[in-house]
């Protein structure tokens, strides 16, 4: 039985490979084999193939390194992993299939194949799924790092004045992150006046408030003013409706009307040159 | 009974699937942008209660449609400890998390219904509609 079923494999690939290929049509339509160039699932059926060949044939860690490399590149064809979950199903029915037609299956040595089958089908199916496991997480941490690069960056823009623009939603780890950024370059910079732009933030809730508010009370406790600018209209209306008051500060519709008064603020304003 | 979504909420980021589900729907219904924002910043409110204090629960929106009038309505359910004190709670100011205790009389004040269901030990049923004008 060991040395039958991968025997079988290699002189029956071609018939396996379309069998396995109706079946996935069968299932899933034309539109697998759209997403997918021909040479693509040509190829990759027949690495399949092999891979069962030498799963029962080979030495396990010469296996394992081929299953590895096989996740591997199937991880990164970026196909979604149902459907591979489903390919490696058909595979194996398919392959049972045809094996009880050609009669070296029967009821007498079933249970005998079924051992083999769960001994290289359960690592490979792990395998996957940890391989694609094991990508998702990479990707949400590299986006996670992106997004803190893109979270909260304090910019100087005069001598004396700095700008924090805020754009997208606001968490609890970004509010933290949003008052360390805050503090730590207005001594840096120097700053009396600090504009917090929230012209991108889409909604501001009594959280969001919250951490606006105490960040300006930081702010104040380092010497310096903090004036909150870009609140839209429907901001302004949800703010009051809330019944957040936020009296303690200067508040502006723009951030550029924000800038004339911290410019007036810090005794200076911007004048047109007469060139004359 | 119009057609109902709904969104889990287990983590502060489903809070944002929540609110995002609510401005699509109040779009769909046909509210201006001050309405919308009214709605997100409503189901905001409520669904960040669910995270803060039941830990997980969900948020319904459900479009309404009634003699003619036109609305949406939230509700955010839980299974939590139930609010001991709804009067309380419904005081502007008074948190018991260190907020600044806006959210429930601001959550009534967005809406134009509002209703709380609670019970100690069984959780907390809040409904907040919403209609067209």
């Amino acid at each position: 039985m060991y040395r039958k079923v991968p025997q079988f494999v290699e002189t029956h690939l071609e018939e396996i490979i379309d069998n396995w290929k109706q079946r996935m049509k069968d299932e899933h339509g034309e539109k697998f084999f759209h997403i997918m160039p021909e040479e693509v699932i040509e190829r990759t059926s027949r690495d399949f193939a092999d891979l069962v060949v030498s799963s029962l044939t080979e030495e396990t860690g010469l296996y394992e390194e081929k299953l590895h490399n096989f996740s591997e590149r199937i991880v990164r064809l970026g196909w979604s992993i149902t459907l591979v979950m489903k390919a490696i199903e058909n595979f194996s029915d398919t392959l049972y299939d045809l094996l009880r037609k050609a009669e070296i299956l029967d009821d007498s040595n079933v249970a005998e194949y079924f051992d083999i089958l769960n001994n290289w089908i359960k690592p490979l199916r792990q395998e996957v799924v940890e391989m694609y496991a094991h990508t998702w997480e990479r990707t949400v941490n590299l986006q996670k790092i992106a997004l803190q690069e893109l979270s909260a960056s304090l910019i100087p823009v005069f001598d004396k004045i700095s700008v924090m623009p805020l754009v997208g939603t606001i968490d609890t780890e970004r509010a933290k992150l949003i008052m360390e950024n805050l503090l730590e370059g207005v001594v840096r910079h120097r700053a009396e006046v600090v504009l917090l732009d929230i012209t991108g933030v889409p909604v501001v809730d009594t959280m969001v408030a919250h951490h606006i508010i105490q960040a300006a009370d930081a702010v104040r406790l380092v010497g310096a003013r903090c004036m909150l600018v870009g609140i839209r209209p429907e901001i302004a209306q949800t703010i009051v409706a809330l019944g957040i008051s936020l009296e303690d500060f200067t508040t502006t519709s723009t951030l550029q009307r924000g800038m004339q008064e911290a410019l007036a603020l810090t005794n200076r304003k911007i004048v047109e040159v007469d060139e004359h | 009974m119009g057609y109902r979504s709904s969104v889990d909420i287990h983590t502060e980021w489903d809070i944002v699937a929540a609110r995002q589900l609510g401005r699509n729907e109040a779009k769909k219904v046909g509210f201006g942008t001050v309405d919308q924002a009214r709605i997100t910043t409503a189901i905001s409110e409520l669904a960040r209660n669910i995270y803060l204090y039941a830990g997980a629960g969900k948020i319904e929106i459900e479009r309404l449609n009634e003699n003619d009038l036109f609305g949406i309505a939230i509700i955010a359910s839980d299974e939590g400890p139930g609010i001991p004190d709804v009067r309380k709670v419904m005081e502007d100011g008074y948190s018991t998390s260190g907020g600044l205790g806006a959210g429930m009389p601001g959550v009534k004040r967005l809406m134009d219904d509002f209703r709380v269901d609670t019970e100690k030990g069984k959780g907390t049923k809040i409904t907040a509609v919403k209609w067209l004008r």
